[in-house]
């Protein structure tokens, strides 16, 4: 039971990264896609600790720390060159 | 029956993630769009987070490190895309009535390509 209504919540998961792909494909400007950059990186970040979660394996906890923070140095680093202070 | 509690939390946090995809969509101009993106996610991240936290209470401490991060970080980089839309706003088309950093700022645009 706990395992179904888990696996379901990861599925809503891809299905909202996959609906903000979406907008990174289509966004008409830099800054929404940007924006939905930011949205992916959050929720990839959840996504990689859930696979900690299906795999049983504590390391990627870790990946997914590393890639969160990584995913956040780059907007921000897109965001101040867009604004024009880089 | 922690296991059941926490997997449930998550399903609410995912649910989080679902609406700021579908609002990401949704809205009009990039304003919008970072309201619907940034605060959303953020709480859907710490249910998320906190439901796999509960479901395996040896990995809580690592949860509530990367729930900590995420709050920190998250408001971090919507204030600089908030900065970088308004650099951009004639050209994205966002109406802003009150702009009380233009006036501040002098009004000056980001001249390169967005």
């Amino acid at each position: 039971m706990a395992e179904i209504v888990f696996a379901a919540a990861a599925g809503l998961a891809v299905l909202g990264l996959l609906l903000s792909a979406v907008r990174f494909a289509r966004g008409p400007w830099a800054i929404d896609r940007t924006v939905a950059l930011d949205v992916m990186t959050i929720i990839a970040t959840s996504l990689i600790v859930a696979f900690a979660v299906f795999s049983g394996r504590r390391i990627y906890v870790d990946v997914g720390m590393v890639y969160g923070l990584v995913g956040f140095a780059g907007v921000v680093a897109i965001a101040r060159y867009l604004e024009g202070g880089l | 029956m922690n296991e059941i509690v926490g997997a449930f939390v998550s399903l609410a946090g995912s649910l989080f993630f679902l609406l700021s995809a579908v609002g990401l969509l949704r809205m009009p101009d990039a304003f919008n769009r970072m309201q619907a993106g940034t605060k959303a996610t953020t709480l859907g991240s710490i249910l998320f987070l906190l439901g796999i936290g509960i479901m395996k209470p040896d990995w809580l401490g690592r949860m509530v490190i990367l729930i900590v991060f995420i709050v920190l970080t998250n408001p971090v980089s919507s204030n600089a895309l908030a900065r970088a839309a308004h650099a951009h706003r004639k050209r994205i088309g966002a109406r802003l009535e009150p702009d009380a950093l233009a006036a501040e700022d002098g009004g000056k645009e980001a001249g390169h390509a967005g």
